[in-house]
C-alpha cells in the first residue's frame, strides 16, 4: 500500500477543515492508516491555513514532509503557491481558479501574483498544476463555500475509491441539510477532473 | 471499529469511559475542544469555568466530593491555575483528577511556548503524554487510575499536532463507563485538606515519598518502552515528536517516554547502555536532556536541535543532516519560492466591531493598553491601534501603572468581555479602589470570539446549553462603584469619539462599553456600499481601516460584495463622501 500525502492549502474559512476531514476518512474507508493535521484559532481569521492529511501502510508524523506532498490542494492560488517547498518533480497540484487578494495587496503595497506565474511557480517545483474554476462550479451546485469539495471531487478520479465510498463519507460528516447540495458539488468535481 | 478523533476528542471520549462526571474549563486554543466534546457526553456535568484557576478548583472540588474530574487547558491557563495545581499537590484528592494541558510549540495561537513539563517537575506532580489521538483514549484512562493509587492530580501533556490531529481510535460501540458507583463518601480530615502552616508541613513528606513511589512506577510501566533497532543510533523521544523521529530514523532503536515526569533512571541507564550514541529529540526546553545528563549518560540533545519552535520530520531531518547524524541526500524538495509571495496574516473580519473601536482610538492618538482575544488583531498594519498584549488581564492593571508611572500620553485599556470575566475583574477594582484615572473600555461582542465562540457569563447560556442568569455588565460596573459609564455601537463613530474624548478629560476611573455583537456570529449582512467612481479619488483613506473587502483598483477603491457584511464603517471615514449606502 503505497502512501500519499496531501497538503490542503487556503484561506482561513474557505472550508480546508472539513476538506481534509472528508478525505481522512475516505482514506481510512479505503484501508489506509490516515493522519491529519489542522490549524484552528488565531490563524482562522483570515489568515493563511493549510491541513496536512496522510494515507499510508503505517503513518507516523501527522506533518507531510518538504519535497514529500503527492498532491497539493489549493483552494486559492496565492495559497497554493505558498507551499511549494512542500513538492516534488511527481508532484500534482489541484488549484482552484480563485483570488483572495491579501491585505497587503488590498492597500497596493504587494502585488497579486499573475496566473501564469503561479503556474511557472509550481511547476518549477516540478510536477503537473491543474487548475479548476471550483468556486464557480461550488456556486452552480449552490454555494461557493463548497469549492473544497468541489477540488476533492476532482482528485478523487487520481487517488481511487468509488464514488458511492466518497459521497457516503460527505453524508456523514456534512450537517443533513447540506449533504445534499454537497455531494452534487463533489460530483461536479469529480466529472471536471475526467475531462 | 476504527474511527478518526481528533486528540481533544480522543482525550475527551476516554476521560468519559473512564467514568469522569465533572469537566471544567476555559476556552484556549489548542485545548478549547477538548471541554467541548466532553460537553455532549450523555450523563456528565460540564461547564466553562471564567477562567482556569476557578474550572481547577471546580475539578478538585468535584474530586472531593469522590466524582472523577477533568480539567482541560490551554499551556498559559495553567499558570492561572498554578496557584490551585500546587496545593491540590499537597492535600490530595478522593476521586480521579485528569488535568488536559496543551501547549503551543510554535505559537500558533499563545502569546509564549512555554514548556509544561517544567511545571510537573515544578509542582510534583505526574504527567503523561500521548503519541496520537489512540494514546490519548487510553492514557486518560491510565492518568485516572494513576491519581486515585497515589492520590495526587495527574497531567496529561499536549500539544498542538496532538490536539488538532486526528488519527485512528479504536471505539467499542457498545462501550459504557462503569455505573455511577455508590461516591466514594466525602470525609472531613482537616489535616488532609487544610493547608495550614502545621498541616502543610507535615503533607510535604508525603508528596516526596509520593513521588519516589512514581519514579519506582516509572520504571516498570508499559508507557515508557524501547524499541528496539539497530544498536549505531538511540532515540529519547516522547508525544509527536516520537512520531515525527520515527519517520526520519527508521530503523534507530528508540526509548519512547509515554510519562515524561518523573523519569525512569534504571530504564534511561539500560537503554543508554545498549546503544553507542544516544540522542534526545524533543521540542522546546532540554526537560529529558539535562535530566539524562545528571545521570552521568552522554548525550546529543539541543547542540542538534532548536530550543524554540516547533519540530517537524522537515526540522528534524535537516538538523540531523547539518549535525553529520544522517547523511546529506539529494533532496527532492522544489526551493524556496523565486516569486514574491504576499503574507497573510489573519484580520479583524468584515463588520466586526472592534475595527472602527481602533479607527477612532487611533485618531485619537491614544496609546492603548490591549489584552488577549480578536481585538488583539488591532495591532496589525494597517490599524496598529494596540500598543502592548501579555497576557489574559494584563491590560487594566497595566494601564493603571502607567498611569501611577507618570505617562504624559492619553492611555486606555481595551479587553473584551470574556477576557474580564476571566481576569479583567481584580484589576478593574483596582483602578477605582486606588484612585486611577485609568479609562477601561469593554470590546463587547458578547461572545468568545477568538477560540471560536464559547458561552461565558455574560451570554445567559451555560456550556451545555442551558439558560442561564446573563450578567449584566453595565449594571455589575455601576455597582462596583464607577460613575462614569458609558455604553455604545462603536461602528457609530461619531458618538464613540464623543464618548471617548469626555472619558478621557474625566479624571476618574471609567469605563465605556463598546458593543457590537460579534460578525462571524451574527452572520448580519446588509446591502453593501456603492463607490461612485466619479467622486472616488483613490486616497486610499478607507484601505487604513484595514477591511478586506475593500481593494484598491486603479483609478478608485472597489468593494467585494461578496465579503462585505454592509457594516457602513467604511461610508463614516470616506473623506470624499464617494462611499454611499445609496450612492449609484
Amino acid at each position: 500500500m503505497k502512501k500519499i500525502d496531501y497538503l490542503l492549502a487556503g484561506v482561513g474559512g474557505q472550508g480546508t477543515i472539513l476538506a481534509s476531514r472528508i478525505l481522512a476518512s475516505a482514506g481510512l474507508e479505503l484501508g489506509y492508516d490516515v493522519k491529519t493535521a489542522e490549524v484552528h484559532g488565531m490563524a482562522q481569521r483570515g489568515g493563511s491555513v493549510e491541513s496536512h492529511v496522510r494515507w499510508g501502510e503505517k503513518v507516523y508524523s501527522p506533518l507531510v514532509e518538504h519535497g514529500m506532498a503527492d498532491y497539493l490542494i489549493g483552494f486559492e492560488m496565492v495559497e497554493a503557491a505558498r507551499w511549494l517547498t512542500y513538492l516534488n518533480k511527481n508532484s500534482v497540484t489541484l488549484i482552484n481558479r480563485f483570488r483572495i487578494p491579501p491585505p497587503l495587496v488590498n492597500l497596493g503595497k504587494a502585488r497579486y501574483p499573475s496566473e501564469k506565474d503561479i503556474e511557472n511557480l509550481l511547476r518549477s517545483g516540478g510536477g503537473e498544476v491543474k487548475w479548476l474554476n471550483a468556486a464557480e462550479m461550488a456556486e452552480v451546485a449552490g454555494n461557493p463555500a463548497m469549492a473544497g469539495v468541489v477540488l476533492l471531487g476532482a482528485l478523487s478520479n487520481l487517488v481511487g475509491g468509488g464514488q458511492e465510498v466518497w459521497l457516503q463519507v460527505i453524508k456523514h460528516l456534512v450537517p443533513a441539510r447540506f449533504v445534499e447540495m454537497n455531494q452534487k458539488a463533489f460530483l461536479a468535481g469529480r466529472g471536471a477532473g475526467r475531462e | 471499529m476504527k474511527k478518526l478523533m481528533t486528540g481533544n476528542e480522543a482525550l475527551a471520549y476516554g476521560a468519559y469511559l473512564s467514568g469522569v462526571r465533572v469537566g471544567a474549563a476555559y476556552p484556549g486554543t489548542p485545548s478549547t475542544q477538548i471541554m467541548e466534546k466532553f460537553a455532549t457526553f450523555p450523563g456528565v456535568y460540564a461547564e466553562w469555568a471564567p477562567n482556569e484557576k476557578v474550572a481547577m478548583d471546580v475539578g478538585i472540588g468535584a474530586a472531593f466530593a469522590g466524582t472523577r474530574a477533568l480539567v482541560s487547558t490551554k499551556h498559559v491557563g495553567l499558570n492561572v491555575a498554578a496557584d490551585s495545581l500546587f496545593y491540590a499537590v499537597y492535600t490530595g484528592l478522593n476521586a480521579g483528577l485528569l488535568i488536559a494541558c496543551a501547549d503551543d510549540p510554535g505559537m500558533h495561537s499563545s502569546q509564549n511556548e512555554q514548556d509544561s513539563r517544567n511545571y510537573a517537575k515544578f509542582v510534583k506532580v505526574p504527567m503523561l503524554e500521548p503519541s496520537d489521538s489512540e494514546e490519548a483514549r487510553q492514557f486518560a484512562a491510565t492518568a485516572l487510575e494513576m491519581s486515585e493509587t497515589f492520590d495526587t492530580p495527574v497531567i496529561v501533556r499536549f500539544v498542538t499536532r496532538i490536539s488538532h490531529s486526528s488519527s485512528v481510535v479504536d471505539v467499542d460501540p457498545a462501550a459504557v463507563p462503569p455505573p455511577a458507583k455508590e461516591h466514594k463518601p466525602y470525609k472531613r480530615e482537616i489535616g488532609k485538606f487544610v493547608m495550614v502552616p502545621g498541616n502543610a508541613r507535615r503533607r510535604h513528606p508525603v508528596v516526596e515519598e509520593r513521588i519516589r513511589k512514581l519514579r519506582e512506577y516509572a520504571e516498570s510501566t508499559p508507557l515508557n518502552r524501547i524499541e528496539p533497532g539497530n544498536d549505531r543510533l538511540g532515540i529519547v523521544a516522547s508525544g509527536v515528536v516520537y512520531q515525527h523521529a520515527r519517520e526520519v530514523f527508521p530503523d534507530a532503536t528508540f526509548l519512547r517516554l509515554g510519562m515524561v515526569y518523573p523519569l525512569p533512571e534504571k530504564l534511561l541507564r539500560e537503554f543508554a547502555g545498549r546503544v553507542k550514541k544516544v540522542l534526545v529529540i524533543e521540542e522546546l526546553d532540554p526537560f529529558f536532556e539535562e535530566h539524562i545528563r545528571l545521570l552521568g549518560i552522554q548525550v546529543a540533545g539541543k547542540d542538534v536541535f532548536p530550543i524554540v519552535g516547533e519540530f517537524s520530520p522537515t526540522l528534524i531531518r535537516q538538523a540531523a543532516v547539518k549535525a553529520g547524524i544522517l547523511p546529506a541526500e539529494v533532496s527532492g524538495s522544489s526551493p524556496a519560492p523565486a516569486l514574491d509571495i504576499p503574507v497573510r496574516p489573519p484580520t479583524l473580519c468584515p463588520g466586526c466591531g472592534h475595527r472602527g473601536m481602533f479607527t477612532v482610538l487611533k485618531e485619537a492618538g491614544v496609546v492603548v493598553m490591549g489584552d488577549i482575544g480578536c481585538y488583539t488583531l488591532g495591532a496589525a498594519s494597517p490599524l496598529e491601534a494596540l500598543h502592548f498584549c501579555g497576557c489574559m488581564g494584563a491590560s487594566i492593571g497595566v494601564a493603571h501603572g502607567m498611569d501611577k508611572g507618570g505617562v504624559p500620553d492619553r492611555h486606555v485599556a481595551v479587553i473584551g468581555d470574556s477576557t474580564l470575566f476571566h481576569s479583567g475583574l481584580h484589576p478593574l477594582i483596582n483602578t477605582l479602589y486606588n484612585q486611577g484615572k485609568t479609562t477601561t473600555i469593554i470590546a463587547d461582542n458578547g461572545t468568545t470570539g477568538m477560540t471560536g465562540h464559547q458561552h461565558h457569563p455574560g451570554t445567559g447560556q451555560t456550556l451545555q446549553k442551558q439558560p442561564t442568569v446573563k450578567v449584566d455588565l453595565e449594571r455589575m460596573v455601576r455597582a462596583l462603584g464607577f460613575g462614569k459609564v458609558d455604553v455604545c455601537d462603536p461602528n457609530e463613530m461619531d458618538d464613540f469619539r464623543k464618548i471617548l474624548e469626555d472619558h478621557l478629560k474625566s479624571d476618574e476611573a471609567s469605563v465605556i462599553i463598546a458593543r457590537r455583537p460579534c460578525a462571524l456570529q451574527s452572520r448580519e449582512k446588509r446591502t453593501p456600499p456603492r463607490i461612485d467612481p466619479e467622486l472616488c479619488t483613490n486616497c486610499g483613506t478607507c484601505l487604513d481601516i484595514g477591511c478586506s473587502p475593500l481593494v484598491q483598483q486603479e483609478d478608485c477603491v472597489s468593494i467585494n460584495e461578496a465579503m462585505c457584511t454592509g457594516c457602513g464603517l467604511c461610508v463614516q471615514v470616506c473623506p470624499a463622501e464617494a462611499i454611499g449606502q445609496e450612492a449609484k
